[in-house]
Formats: C-alpha cells, sequence, structure tokens
C-alpha cells in the first residue's frame, strides 16, 4: 500500500513540473465545453434565403413576408434571374431559393392550385432537411389563410369539423437545442481522453527513458506498480469531469438532474475499461508517438464515432450496431445523457450500470495480466 | 572471505535463432570487482540483466547470495543495485526526490542520512535540488548510481557505466567504485573498454555470448603466451598486409602503430629487424613489449572465428 502511494506521489510530483499536463487537465474541459457548447451545432438558426419572384404581386409580396417574418429565413438577395440562383447557391451564399412564378395571384384568384419551387442547397443534408420543414410549414399557414380568407369574403365561416391537431412537447430538450446532447457527452469523451491517452503515454514514457527497467529491479509488486501508475489519471478524470458539470451548469444552464452519485460511480466504472485500455496500448507501443496513434486513431476515434456520440446509433446499419455493444462508452454515454437531461437512474439504467462495469474489470484485468506478463 | 557470490552455471539465453548467451560458467566471490568485457553484441547486457531478474535464462541457472534468479527473485532483489546502460532517472525530478522516490520503493526507512552520505560521496550535495535532466552525463550516472545504492545492496550491477561519459568523470566514477569495493560491496560491470577491464579483479572476455578467456587480467596476459613487436611506420597498411601474406603472424592495426602478435619464444628485438629487412618494410621504431589485454582480448577473438592461420 505504502509503495503505491509512493509512486502516486512521484506521478504528481511529475504532473506539478509539466505545464503541458496542466493545460489538458484544467484548459481542455473548458475548451471542449466552449467548442460543443456553441460551435459544434446541429441547430439551424438563419437560412440564408433568395427571393426569385416573377409575379410580383401583392401576394407574392406577402408570401414573401410570411418567410421573413418567421425569424429563420432572412432574405439576403432578391435574383433578377434564373442564373444568378445558380451563381448564389454554387458560392454557397444561399441555403434556399424561393422561386415564385408568374400568375402566381392570379391562379390562386382562379382557385387553382399555385406551384411555388424551393430550390435547396442540399450539400448538407441535415440542414437542408430543417430549412425545407421550415419552409413546407410556412407555406402550408399561407395556403390556410388563404382559404380562410376567400370563404371570409363569401361571407362563410369556417365550419368546425373534428380535426386533430398535433401538440408536440419536447421533453428533457424543449428547445431543442444540439447542445443538450452534446455537452454531456463532453465528460464522457474527457474522460477517455484524459484516463485512457494520458495513461499510455505515462507508462510508456518510462519504457522509453528506462526507468522501467530500473523498477522491476526494485522489490516493486506488479500489481503495486500498475495501481501506482492508475491512480494519478483517475483523480485527473475526475478532477475534470467535475470541472465539465461545474461548466455546463454554470456557462449553459444545463443541470444534471439525475443523482451525481449515481454519475460519479458510472464514471468510476467507466475509467475501468479506459485504464485498462491505457494499459493495453502501452503494451503494445515502443514509444510515445505511437502509444498516442495507437491510442486516438485506433482506440478513441472509433470509440467516439461508435458511442453515439454524435450520430445516433438507432440509424446505424445493424452490423455496426453490434460492433457498438463491444464499445464501453456507449453505454457510459446513454448513463451520462440519461442521468443529466432526463434524471434516470439506477432503476432505469441497471443493464448499462452492469455492461459497463462488467467491461471494465475485464479490460482493466486482461490489460494488467498483458502488462505483467510483459514485465517478465 | 573468499566465498562465492555469484554462480552461473551453463547459461543460455536465446532470442528465437539469436544465442545472445551461449552457455556460461562463472563464478564470482564476494568483494572481487568483476569485469565482462567484450564488443557489441557480445551478451554482455542480456548477461547482466538476467543476473538481475529482468529476464528468465532459456536454459542453465544463475545464484546470487546461493538463491535462483528466477525463482527466489523477490529474495534477491532488495540485496542488488543495478545500473543500467542508460542511466535512467526522471528527467523532471530533481536529485534530492529521484533518490527519494528509489529509497521508498526499496523500503528504506529514514533513508536521508544515506542520502546525505552518497550525495556526499557521489560529490553531487551542491546540486542536490536541481532537476536530473538539467545535469551533465556524467553527474547523471553518479546519480543513478546514488539511486541504485541507497537501499545498500551487497551486489551492484553495473552495465556499461562509463559509456558517453567525459574522461575526467569517469575517473571520478572509478574512484567512487574503488571505495565502495573497499566497503566490501561485490561489484560486477560490463564495458567495452579493455582500458577499465585491466582495473578489475576478475575478467571475462566475452563474444559472441561464449566466454573466451576467464581470469585475472594479468592472469589472462601470461596464459596467452604471446608478445607484441610494436612497429611505428608511416604506411601501416602496407606493412600489415605484407606480414599477414609472408609470415603466420597475427597483425593487429592500431591508429598510429601495428602490433605483431608473436609466441613469447620468438620474442628478440634482433631477430625481428632483421626479418623486417627482410621483408623489405621500413619503420620509425619498434620495440617488444608484453601484451595488453586489448592484444590478447584482440587475439583471443581472432583465434575462436579462426582467422588465425
Amino acid at each position: 500500500m505504502k509503495t503505491i502511494i509512493h509512486i502516486v506521489k512521484k506521478e504528481f510530483r511529475q504532473f506539478r513540473r509539466d505545464p503541458k499536463m496542466f493545460g489538458i487537465i484544467l484548459i481542455a474541459p473548458i475548451m471542449q465545453l466552449l467548442f460543443f457548447g456553441y460551435a459544434a451545432t446541429l441547430d439551424v438558426n438563419t437560412v440564408h434565403t433568395m427571393v426569385y419572384d416573377r409575379d410580383n404581386t401583392e401576394t407574392s409580396r406577402n408570401f414573401i413576408r410570411d418567410f421573413s417574418g418567421s425569424g429563420f429565413f432572412a432574405i439576403d438577395y432578391v435574383a433578377k434571374n434564373e442564373n444568378e440562383i445558380n451563381e448564389q447557391i454554387d458560392k454557397g451564399n444561399i441555403l434556399i431559393c424561393i422561386s415564385i412564378p408568374r400568375e402566381f395571384e392570379k391562379r390562386i384568384e382562379r382557385r387553382e392550385t399555385a406551384p411555388v419551387q424551393f430550390i435547396i442547397n442540399g450539400s448538407d443534408g441535415n440542414t437542408a432537411n430543417i430549412a425545407a420543414g421550415y419552409a413546407g410549414v410556412i407555406a402550408a399557414n399561407f395556403s390556410k389563410n388563404i382559404a380562410a380568407d376567400i370563404l371570409g369574403r363569401q361571407g362563410k365561416k369556417v365550419l368546425p369539423t373534428g380535426q386533430i391537431t398535433p401538440e408536440a412537447r419536447v421533453w428533457y430538450n424543449p428547445l431543442m437545442k444540439t447542445r443538450f446532447f452534446m455537452v454531456p457527452g463532453i465528460v464522457a469523451m474527457l474522460l477517455s481522453i484524459i484516463t485512457m491517452l494520458l495513461t499510455s503515454l505515462a507508462v510508456v514514457k518510462e519504457k522509453e527513458i528506462g526507468t522501467l527497467e530500473q523498477l522491476i529491479v526494485t522489490p516493486i509488486k506488479s500489481y503495486q506498480l500498475i495501481l501506482g501508475k492508475l491512480i494519478p489519471f483517475a483523480i485527473l478524470g475526475f478532477v475534470s469531469v467535475i470541472l465539465v458539470i461545474a461548466g455546463m451548469r454554470v456557462i449553459f444552464g444545463i443541470e444534471v438532474r439525475g443523482s451525481i452519485i449515481f454519475l460519479l460511480g458510472n464514471s468510476f466504472l467507466f475509467i475501468l475499461s479506459t485504464l485498462g485500455l491505457g494499459l493495453f496500448i502501452s503494451t503494445i507501443s515502443k514509444t510515445q508517438q505511437q502509444a498516442m496513434m495507437i491510442a486516438i486513431f485506433g482506440v478513441l476515434m472509433p470509440m467516439i464515432y461508435l458511442s453515439g456520440f454524435t450520430f445516433p446509433i438507432e440509424n446505424m446499419p445493424e452490423s455496426i450496431q453490434i460492433i457498438s455493444y463491444f464499445i464501453p462508452l456507449r453505454y457510459f454515454m446513454t448513463i451520462i445523457r440519461g442521468v443529466v437531461l432526463k434524471g434516470t437512474g439506477f432503476a432505469e439504467l441497471w443493464g448499462e450500470t452492469f455492461m459497463l462495469g462488467g467491461m471494465g474489470l475485464a479490460i482493466l484485468l486482461l490489460a494488467s495480466m498483458r502488462f505483467r506478463k510483459k514485465l517478465e | 572471505m573468499n566465498s562465492t557470490i555469484i554462480e552461473i552455471a551453463a547459461l543460455k539465453k536465446w532470442f528465437g535463432d539469436t544465442k545472445a548467451v551461449d552457455g556460461i560458467t562463472l563464478q564470482i566471490s564476494k568483494g572481487e570487482m568483476f569485469g565482462l568485457v567484450g564488443p557489441d553484441g557480445a551478451g554482455k547486457t542480456t548477461t547482466i540483466r538476467t543476473l538481475c531478474g529482468l529476464m528468465t535464462p532459456t536454459e542453465g541457472t544463475a545464484r546470487l547470495f546461493d538463491l535462483d534468479v528466477v525463482t527466489d527473485k523477490r529474495k534477491i532483489q532488495n540485496r542488488v543495485g543495478y545500473l543500467s546502460q542508460k542511466f535512467s532517472l526522471y528527467g523532471d525530478l530533481s536529485i534530492d526526490e529521484n533518490i527519494e522516490f528509489f529509497a521508498d520503493v526499496h523500503g528504506v526507512p529514514n533513508y536521508k542520512k544515506r542520502r546525505d552520505l552518497l550525495l556526499e560521496f557521489t560529490r553531487l550535495t551542491p546540486f542536490r535540488d536541481r532537476a536530473a535532466e538539467k545535469l551533465s552525463g556524467g553527474m547523471k550516472q553518479k546519480l543513478a548510481l546514488a539511486c541504485s545504492l541507497i537501499h545498500t545492496p551487497e551486489i551492484l550491477f553495473l552495465d556499461e557505466p562509463t559509456t558517453g561519459v567525459d574522461p575526467v568523470s569517469r575517473r571520478d566514477f572509478w574512484k567512487i567504485l574503488s571505495d565502495l569495493l573497499r566497503q566490501g560491496i561485490t561489484i560486477l560491470m560490463s564495458t567495452p573498454y579493455l582500458d577499465e577491464a585491466e582495473r578489475c579483479s576478475t575478467v571475462a572476455l566475452m563474444h559472441l555470448g561464449k566466454i573466451i578467456a576467464l581470469g585475472k587480467p594479468k592472469e589472462l596476459k601470461a596464459r596467452s603466451g604471446i608478445n607484441i613487436v610494436e612497429l611505428t611506420a608511416d604506411s601501416l597498411r602496407e606493412i600489415r598486409e605484407k606480414i599477414e601474406q609472408q609470415t603466420s603472424y597475427t597483425v593487429q592495426l592500431f591508429g598510429d602503430r601495428i602490433n605483431i602478435v608473436i609466441p613469447r619464444a620468438d620474442a628478440d628485438e634482433a631477430s625481428f629487424a632483421i626479418k623486417m629487412k627482410e621483408l623489405d618494410i621500413s619503420y620509425s621504431s619498434i620495440r617488444i613489449i608484453s601484451p595488453s589485454l586489448e592484444n590478447v582480448f584482440i587475439y583471443s577473438v581472432q583465434q575462436q572465428s579462426g582467422a588465425i592461420k
């Protein structure tokens, strides 16, 4: 036990001397929080719009006003000919062009169907979809008003009939902000990076400078060495988790609705697996560069993509969904989003908790055994 | 007093097809300064690493204090010190902290006094707060030595401790080693330098995983049965070619001189001078000297590899 404390003490002494380490541990969490909170957003707040109004009547102008008044569409350009549409879409200046044909007003007055063309830049499918959705809603409302208008002019009233009105209530993230989805995930990402990447680097560093060999000659037992190397990073991981949770509250007002203790407990189970992976990486790399490359490209990137951090797992092909079951981060991601956004706890998340704990223990044990074998 | 403390019997360590250590047998007595000498790749480091328990032998046994290095590893660990080739230290920790850490992991209680003593001994006291990475090569090496001595080991393994260290520091280091010997510690060191080997009480010449000569430096020289004719001349290469082609002597070329290995019976300067004239060799000086360890070593290696005619 004493030996472990001595190694931990030495490790912290080395952190203190290494300014880069402080950067990673204190600044990285805040940076990530800001990046993901503000920049990495899938929300569509402003749709840059061009209008090509060939009708140029009161009705067509009203139609356009409905768009500009919606708050989403910013009419940046008014086209005078078709070529301009191509030009601005190619330049990426506009996302959508509302093209109103001649006789728009006349057709409406003749009670015919009046087509309006939306030309949408679909290179970013997600945004295009959202913009098309908004535009569709505005157009539908406009035609509803026309119908009501015409009936009104004829002195008739719209007779109430049995209608279905969807009243959508969005739970947990009422404003449907990407931020709410992303920010809790950062906790998981940071934990992975700090515990896995830094652990593997720290162990490989000792290998590189040769102190590991020196330690093997001493009476240190391998479990003491492993724990002594892992505990400091577990502590650092927790420090950054607490930083991010605090930052989440202060900067974005996202509160943890569930139990923080449950969350921290699961963080612990999660880092068993990341520490194990870090240790494993250290057994297969000779230099810190190698360890870094393996950790980032071999483990972290696939882990993050397949965890549901950015892309919902439900949308992935089945074969890839199966792979994602073997990724501890997947479970932790579900847990952390559940606890932070929905306030769920063990009653709902016990399955994930057990998977996380089981995988963590298995990975850490296997990695320790391999590390031990390598030492001898 | 002259009891055996290290006993190696038919030790082999193979890495796949590479026979790094190929059956060596050795006994080292307590209080000796034992030198493993040989070129790179001779198997010196592997031997030392096996003795430290860093590697498991492929075959054979090695015993320290009559304890097996594999099965009794734990009992041995606190009684030996090891200084690897790289002077492995934590560069970002100070001298004091490095020693403290190694004292801690060895479980040395009240190490402070011993640390002061070691720092005094290695003359590192004035730099004790300096980070290890900011030390010169020689100081790093002395610090590494101090770290490996903190738990007062009975045997000290040094793997090429003076490689890459400047001559002044080297001399310093040797002084420290002889002080240690006086305290009764047993030292086993490997070195590629034959001048250092001369200072060991016993030397094993290693070549391709085998010991090709073993004994006190003086004995080795005497046993070799050779003498050396040393010539200095302008065209050393030509002379070597001539002698190799027209006589049965072995030639060792050094930078500024040429050594001809001759049987001790042939050691007669005058007759050699005549022989040189017959071969039409001109030189600026000739003398017969007793062989250095280097001569003996090169001669043994040449004999081993069948280079001798």
